[in-house]
């Protein structure tokens, strides 16, 4: 029986690929929308405009202190109450932006914060703009602590991507699901999704680590 | 939207919402329990001199770390069966939450351990401290006050996560607002006043991981 359902697991396997892409496309697109927004975020989150660093903690705090799944379901079933329509796909896209979005805002915020005063202080010194003293002296040295918990939230990213399946987006959990109806043998169906889901996970995390030992190195030898 | 807002069917649904937010808050209560347990044996196992329980350990700690919660939890639910092994839902849930979470508080708790320099166990022994004694007064004081704030992080990423719980149909607070939105057609209802009490639970361990924090410091000053 065992033999029988992993043939008609091996089968389905283009199933699974699709579901693959799917949850690559749905992370890679909020990586890059949640990046953007997320470094904004943080410059304002870290800067001298009070009113905005208030706001910006607000709505950290509001993302963070709910649970994923329950922020899916306020955009996917609430917004349509007020006007707006949207298909799964969007939906989950919006949402997984807008969690990395405030995630990223506390890394990048951080990491500016983590930047020498005196830094700011001799660039003042020297003449530069706020916005000089930002691109060319502080967000320079900021990346390296930036770095490698970017690359550590990308990781939460592709795992937090597994609850959009519940809004009926055909990722690679959904696929799962769907598979485990017909053929009902959950350890080895999900067997398959924990291992297309490490595929992806474990170099990533792999690189967050590197990145960690890299930086750290340069920083103490300077 | 909001003259549309209907605050009767929250009053009405109150109760539920009550029975809820306590099954939310001794499920991850139970699981916070378990997962510092599985927690601290995992970290053991890592540091400890065999080979054999260092490399099982780190391949639950990966295993879990790059894959979704939710491919995990489904991993028991539909997995447990197929191997003839019968658990109530919120059983099954449970494993899946102290699993996951342990691996990371095994990395909480060994990254504690590993940043007391060694130097302080070395001075222990030269001033002619039990082991007993170097544990009491030096090494779990500093672990303890590098980890505290990790670790009521992952509670509060615990008490999220178990939000995933309401997919296997487990009655907590998202599974009360799923039920509003089925039952009256009510999610903005729903899933705002689900949102509003993980925000109770979020701010109360937030302001407890400020305070215990400063108290960890003031008591280490001594």
């Amino acid at each position: 029986m065992w033999g029988f359902y992993f043939n008609e697991l091996m089968r389905s396997l283009p199933f699974f690929l699709k579901g693959l892409w799917m949850t690559v496309a749905v992370s890679g697109l909020s990586l890059v929308l949640g990046t953007i927004i997320g470094f904004v975020g943080g410059i304002l989150r870290a800067g001298r405009n009070k009113p905005a660093r208030m706001i910006v903690g607000a709505w950290v705090d509001l993302i963070r202190g709910t649970p994923f799944l329950v922020q899916i379901f306020v955009i996917f079933f609430i917004l349509p109450g007020i006007g707006i329509e949207l298909e799964a796909f969007p939906a989950a896209v919006i949402a997984l932006t807008n969690l990395t979005a405030s995630f990223i805002t506390e890394i990048v915020a951080a990491g500016i914060i983590a930047v020498p005063k005196g830094q700011r202080e001799a660039a003042t010194a020297s003449g530069l703009s706020y916005y000089q003293q930002l691109r060319f002296i502080v967000l320079p040295q900021a990346i390296r602590t930036i770095l490698p918990p970017l690359v550590g939230q990308y990781v939460l990213l592709v795992k937090d991507s597994s609850v959009v399946s519940a809004i009926g987006v055909v990722d690679i959990t959904r696929v799962g699901w769907l598979t485990v109806q017909r053929i009902p043998e959950g350890l080895m169906v999900f067997g398959l999704v924990g291992l297309l889901y490490f595929a992806i996970c474990y170099p990533l995390i792999n690189l967050s680590g590197f990145l960690e030992r890299r930086m750290t190195v340069v920083s103490t030898k300077l | 939207m909001l003259e549309a807002f209907n605050y009767r069917i929250i009053l009405e649904y109150m109760p539920l919402f009550g029975q809820c937010f306590l099954a939310t808050l001794w499920l991850s209560g139970l699981s916070l329990i378990g997962a510092v347990l599985v927690g601290i044996i995992a970290c053991a196992m890592r540091l400890s001199q065999s080979r054999i329980l260092r490399s099982i350990a780190g391949v639950y700690i990966e295993s879990i770390r790059s894959t979704p919660l939710l491919a995990q939890l489904y991993f028991f639910y539909f997995g447990l069966p197929s191997m003839g092994i019968m658990l109530p839902e919120w059983l099954t849930g449970v494993i899946a939450l102290v699993l996951n979470s342990g691996a990371y508080y095994a990395e909480i708790i060994r990254a504690g351990i590993q940043a007391i320099s060694f130097g302080q166990i070395e001075a222990g022994i030269a001033s002619g401290l039990s082991y007993v004694q170097r544990m009491r007064y030096i090494i779990l004081p500093q672990a303890l006050g590098n980890t505290i704030r990790p670790m009521l992080g992952q509670a509060i990423i615990l008490v999220k996560d178990s939000s995933l719980l309401s997919l296997i149909s487990i009655m907590e607070l998202t599974r009360a607002g799923q039920l509003l939105t089925s039952e009256r057609f009510a999610p903005a209802e729903g899933f705002l006043t689900t949102a509003a009490f993980y925000l109770i639970i979020y701010y109360l361990l937030k302001a407890f991981s400020g305070w215990s924090e400063k108290r960890l410091i003031f008591r280490e000053a001594h």
